[in-house]
């Protein structure tokens, strides 16, 4: 692929796309119809037939296929700056692409951690030159992630960060965390927070319960979460701050954040598709694969936030892609490394929720699309006259098996290798520009939207 | 002490079978012995009648043959052991084996080469068996799979270790004639005992009654579906029990982060509660053995004048470990040829 300065660019013939599903969560749109696209942004929409259509304009005919928003994955890790063996924001932003992702948020723990308005001005620069799809930082909340001084919200927000999050830690003080919340609320800056009490947590390395006992594993109680959760919970009532609880895993935190949510409008909470289509019992003989943070819990944990989602308890759906090298993982359960990739398998595992009548597919697609521009408060994950041509077209009833010699990116760590899914990312637009086309899309379609 | 073997047990000694070169066992089904839980009943009973066998080659190592003659065997223990690493030891050497010990510190490991490597350059030497002791659950596990050669799990992390639970059930049917329907209690600290859930895996398997013993913070979740019951009381737990295993309360596989450090806030508490002293065993069965892996804390868990008393088979459990090595490693490396090339 050509690099070009400007993500957008000017002169390409305007794209009609007809004949297909167009799904847009935010205007609660579910139509056969066409779209247009003119000069990178979404120029008209229409029911049946085409819109007006200009002379030059290149047609594709989507043959029913689901035309959705690009998704919005609130939580990335890469190795870029410090680490790009394991990934860097090209090859992620490529990863992202064949998913259907076209604007991700990464985390700031990086080496240097992304603490500093010019280190968000590096991943912002860097960004737009090499990825083909929009990353949008994060910062630091604290300093290094020392958690001792916060970072300086207002520098940040202005370089181009979009909220503020501590990565893979968790603060500890509730009185450095009043502050921040506090501070962040007079920037407007979202917080992204994981609630996770590192002393009940202890040395635990999946969900405590009768498999980490077999396995003679230490387990992570359900209390490491609620706890600090409900803390989060109070502060962020107390200060008004957008708050939104990163990553939940547990049954109770769903029930918490349906009372905190009722008070409280601002706040939030994500959960990741890990946690929403796996439990502890996939960790199996010690697959370090599996190993992630918060930890698979029981399948009852797992199906409780699934009615978070369909009862809208729950905002968000996010991949955690976190890239990490065989030499982290092939190791003693305990000594290896935490995560898993996701960003190649995010809509079609979620769309396991759909096939299991679990939740409506508009719904689904809210919670990676309008819900997280909405918290986030970007330009993004909508399908409107004006808006982004960001957006991707879906085969739902497509059948494929995730398979590792497929994985675009750098890292092989996923925890959906061998896994059977029905529905696929077919082509994908960031900015009215195709940066993903299927090995297996229609003739047509492989023709107009080749990168 | 009665040596008497259990009706489960063949007559036949070691030695008339190593002489006779007849086998009257059946082959050992497995590559590995790297947990009691992925054995059946029919496995754990084949071992232990092969551990009968080979008592009276322990006892008389040198008129006795050399069935490991020219196999190497790698000792690799990545956690400090002295008892368990020298009972695998004389069992190699009384078989013949030639033995490598290493010591590898497992701080150096996680700094530098990881385990895989380790098992990699091992591999590579060629050995017959590599006997493994590492502080990770599932290490000797991911270890087996990158090796060609058989691999015995001599203790991982607060998993298995598996051969104790083996002496452990021999030494029961040595003195009980039988294991099942007896009542075995297990005390201590479960939550972080390999040993635990090795008998609780073994002890099941072979219909005894379990009993696990301890204050809750040592009882692992879900504990109560690994065994017959639960107490937090010893005086309850121990009632007519025929065995009590007590386990050694395990200072160096507590949390280093603060979480559980001192889950009993002294051992004097520790001891008057849950140490296994005259008063609490005078509520087990008359006839009750007391067992302990070792080492043992004496004053802690057990009071040296039981440890040391006449229900006490703790040196009849050590003797018993050199059998049963021997038979696990003769199970392992004098498989049947196979036909197919």
């Amino acid at each position: 692929m050509k690099k070009s300065a400007a993500p957008h660019p000017h002169g390409a013939p305007p794209l009609l796309i007809t004949n297909a599903r167009i799904l847009d969560p935010a205007s609660g749109t579910d139509m056969t119809g066409s779209l247009l696209i003119e000069e990178g942004t979404i120029a008209d929409l229409a029911e049946g037939a085409a819109p007006g259509m200009p002379a030059d304009a290149l047609c594709i005919d989507a043959a029913g296929m689901l035309l959705s928003p690009g998704l919005v994955d609130t939580r990335v890790f890469t190795g870029e700056p410090g680490h790009e063996y394991r990934e860097t924001l090209a090859s992620a932003a490529r990863a992202a692409a064949s998913g259907g992702i076209t604007t991700f948020v990464v985390m700031p723990d990086t080496s240097p951690v992304i603490d500093d308005a010019a280190l968000v001005n590096f991943i912002v620069q860097r960004a737009a030159t090499d990825a083909c799809v929009n990353i949008l930082p994060s910062a630091a909340i604290s300093r290094a992630l020392r958690a001792e001084q916060i970072s300086e919200f207002g520098l940040l927000k202005e370089a181009g960060a979009v909220c503020l999050s501590e990565g893979r830690r968790a603060i500890q003080s509730s009185a450095l965390l009043k502050q921040a919340f506090t501070y962040a609320a007079s920037f407007s800056m979202p917080v992204f927070h994981t609630p996770d009490d590192e002393g009940l947590r202890g040395s635990g390395v999946m969900h405590a319960a009768l498999f980490a006992t077999t396995l003679g594993l230490k387990g992570i109680p359900a209390v490491a979460e609620t706890i600090p959760l409900a803390r989060d919970l109070q502060l962020a009532e107390l200060t008004g701050v957008t708050y939104h609880a990163a990553q939940l895993s547990c049954a109770r935190s769903v029930d918490m954040l349906a009372q905190a949510k009722s008070e409280a409008p601002a706040i939030s909470a994500g959960v990741s598709i890990n946690n929403l289509t796996l439990n502890e019992l996939d960790v199996g003989q010690y697959r370090t694969f599996f190993k992630l943070s918060p930890p698979l819990r029981a399948e009852a944990d797992r199906l409780a936030l699934i009615e978070g989602l369909a009862s809208g308890i729950i905002d968000t759906i996010h991949s955690d892609h976190d890239p990490q090298d065989a030499e982290g993982k092939r190791r003693p359960f305990a000594e290896a490394a935490s995560g898993a990739i996701g960003l190649e398998t995010l809509f079609a595992a979620a769309l396991r929720l759909v096939h299991a009548g679990q939740i409506g597919l508009s719904d689904l697609l809210a919670k990676m699309t309008a819900n997280p521009a909405r918290i986030l408060d970007i330009q993004a994950g909508r399908l409107a006259r004006g808006a982004p041509a960001d957006f991707f077209l879906a085969d739902l009833d497509y059948p494929w098996v995730a398979l590792e010699r497929d994985i675009l990116s750098r890292s092989r760590n996923t925890t959906f290798e061998g896994a059977r899914f029905t529905g696929k990312v077919m082509a994908t637009w960031v900015g009215g520009k195709p940066v993903f086309i299927h090995a297996d899309a229609p003739a047509p379609l492989q023709e107009a939207a080749r990168p | 002490m009665p040596a008497t073997t259990s009706p489960a047990a063949t007559s036949s000694s070691g030695s008339d079978r190593s002489q006779t070169g007849a086998p009257p066992f059946p082959p050992f089904a497995h590559k590995h012995l790297l947990s009691i839980s992925q054995l059946n009943q029919h496995d754990i009973i084949n071992l232990l009648q092969r551990s009968d066998a080979m008592i009276a080659h322990a006892r008389q190592p040198n008129d006795a043959p050399a069935p490991l003659a020219g196999k190497t065997q790698i000792n690799l223990f990545f956690e400090n052991s002295t008892r368990t690493r020298a009972s695998f030891e004389i069992a190699g050497q009384r078989l013949g084996a030639n033995i490598v010990n290493m010591q590898v510190a497992s701080s150096s490991i996680s700094k530098g080469e990881t385990l895989i490597d380790t098992a990699a350059t091992l591999n590579a030497m060629g050995p017959d068996v590599i006997v493994v002791r590492h502080d990770c659950a599932g290490a000797v596990e991911l270890l087996s799979q990158k090796v060609g050669c058989a691999v015995i799990n001599a203790g991982d992390g607060a998993h298995e270790h598996p051969t104790q639970a083996l002496l452990d059930a021999l030494t029961i049917q040595h003195h009980k004639q039988r294991l099942n329907g007896l009542t075995v209690a297990i005390c201590g600290d479960v939550a972080n005992s390999r040993v635990a859930r090795s008998n609780l895996a073994l002890l099941g398997a072979m219909n005894v009654r379990t009993r696990v013993i301890a204050p809750r913070p040592l009882l692992p979740p879900g504990i109560e579906q690994l065994c017959s019951e639960t107490y937090t009381c010893m005086h309850e737990g121990l009632a007519e029990a025929d065995v009590v295993m007590m386990l050694r309360l395990q200072h160096e596989r507590t949390d280093k982060t603060g979480a559980g450090l001192n889950v009993t806030p002294s051992s004097r508490e520790y001891y008057r509660f849950f140490g296994l002293d005259e008063q609490k065993l005078s509520r087990a069965h008359p006839d009750v053995l007391v067992m302990h892996p070792g080492p043992m804390n004496r004053g802690v868990e057990i009071d040296p004048a039981v440890a040391d008393g006449p229900r006490s088979v703790i040196t009849y459990q050590v003797e018993m470990g050199v059998a049963v090595r021997m038979a696990v490693l003769d199970a392992l490396l004098n498989q049947p040829k196979t036909s197919r090339p």
